[in-house]
């Protein structure tokens, strides 16, 4: 039978536990709503951006000087970047994460020159002894998150596979879906698809339907809105990345709690049985001790 | 006239609006009510928006303007 007082401390330990777990659930809680909100935020910037380019998309593809965003070349040198959390106890984020990266490396990307750059830290933690070619530059970017910094990081990004340093980039993150689920993404973010933005695309309404003038010409405003659209498309995995891992936080902390329940009330019951028999005990011994002397 | 100008973390401004002065790559322009419709890029500059109650001025770092159906849109 387990001694009192080591019952009592592991009561007490697994109750502060508990109260940490919970803690952390009500703030991921908290930041999940923000990082939502984020999301519906810049929704309606990307539709329009999207609907603007499906307007233009029938004149892109005949351009020649734009032809660098969209030319499928040989899969020599190839870019991934991954979108991971700074912190931990969130779940199974971010080992989901190293683990599709793991595959795109032994799989698809096997025979590729492969260079792969963190969002976050946990990734990066988890890779840093393997012999990648790993670009930590930009790993802080979670920090401070807004489309100023991002569309910066995508710039570089751009000009580089313009200059034929990639062939591919992907982007690997957590897609959102909601709070209890995320789903593992390997999006293709360059060359440019033009079909995948018609998809992403909800506002369908002046799709063709307009005679637009267009000011410098078309082949200027594509130059201009394709980059923007990349790097937004870009911004928007960083932001579902973010509330994927708040989500995913949320939701181990929960259930973290629940457990801790559990333990407690098992514990609870250990000590109440072990101090019902020392109370038997000690009973026994004072009728004994009482009978011995009238004895 | 409605304006709006969006970027990709808020919605800066969204309403009724007299005319809309733009930093456009060609030269700056205004677009006033009944404007044929246009999609032009924007230079880095200042966005006025005149309402009815004064202006607002916003400024951007280039971007992208639809303008269809008395419905000016600008991402900033």
């Amino acid at each position: 039978m387990a001694n009192l007082k080591e019952v009592r401390t592991r009561i007490a330990s697994t109750q502060s536990t508990q109260q940490i777990t919970k803690a952390m659930k009500m703030v991921s809680a908290t930041k999940l709503r923000k990082a939502q909100q984020a999301i519906t935020q810049m929704r309606p910037y990307a539709d329009k951006l999207n609907g603007i380019l499906m307007n233009l998309a029938d004149s892109a593809k005949d351009e020649q000087a734009l032809q660098g965003y969209f030319e499928h070349r040989e899969l020599k040198n190839v870019l991934i970047v991954v979108n991971s959390s700074d912190r931990g106890l969130c779940g199974g984020f971010n080992s989901n994460i190293i683990k599709e990266v793991k595959s795109l490396l032994g799989n698809k990307y096997s025979e590729a020159n492969v260079e792969v750059k963190f969002l976050g830290k946990k990734a990066y933690e988890a890779f840093k002894r393997s012999k990648l070619n790993m670009n930590t530059s930009d790993m802080e970017a979670f920090l401070d998150l807004n489309a100023d910094n991002v569309f910066s990081i995508g710039d570089a990004i751009i000009e580089d596979f313009l200059a034929g340093k990639y062939d591919e980039v992907r982007v690997v993150y957590n897609k959102f879906k909601n709070a209890a689920t995320q789903i593992v993404t390997a999006e293709k973010i360059l060359p440019v698809e033009l079909e995948s933005f018609d998809k992403a695309t909800e506002e369908k309404e002046n799709k063709y339907l307009a005679d637009f003038s267009f000011e410098p010409s078309k082949k200027d405003l594509l130059s201009s809105i394709i980059p923007r659209a990349v790097k937004t498309q870009l911004y928007r995995t960083m932001l579902d990345s973010q509330a994927s891992e708040h989500g995913s936080r949320m939701v181990a902390m929960d259930k973290a709690t629940e457990n801790a329940g559990e333990i407690i009330y098992n514990l609870k019951l250990q000590y109440n049985q072990a101090r019902q028999a020392a109370i038997t005990t000690e009973i026994l011994e004072i009728v004994g001790g009482a009978a011995a002397l009238e004895g | 006239m409605i304006v709006e100008v969006i970027t990709p973390d808020k919605v800066l401004f969204s309403g009724e609006a007299v005319s809309v002065k733009l930093p456009g790559s060609g030269g700056s322009f205004e677009a006033l009510a009944n404007h044929a419709p246009l999609i032009s890029s924007l230079d880095k500059g200042t966005v006025v928006v005149r309402t009815d109650s004064g202006e607002e001025t916003f400024d951007v770092s280039g971007g992208i303007v639809e303008v269809l159906n008395n419905k000016v849109v600008v991402l900033a």
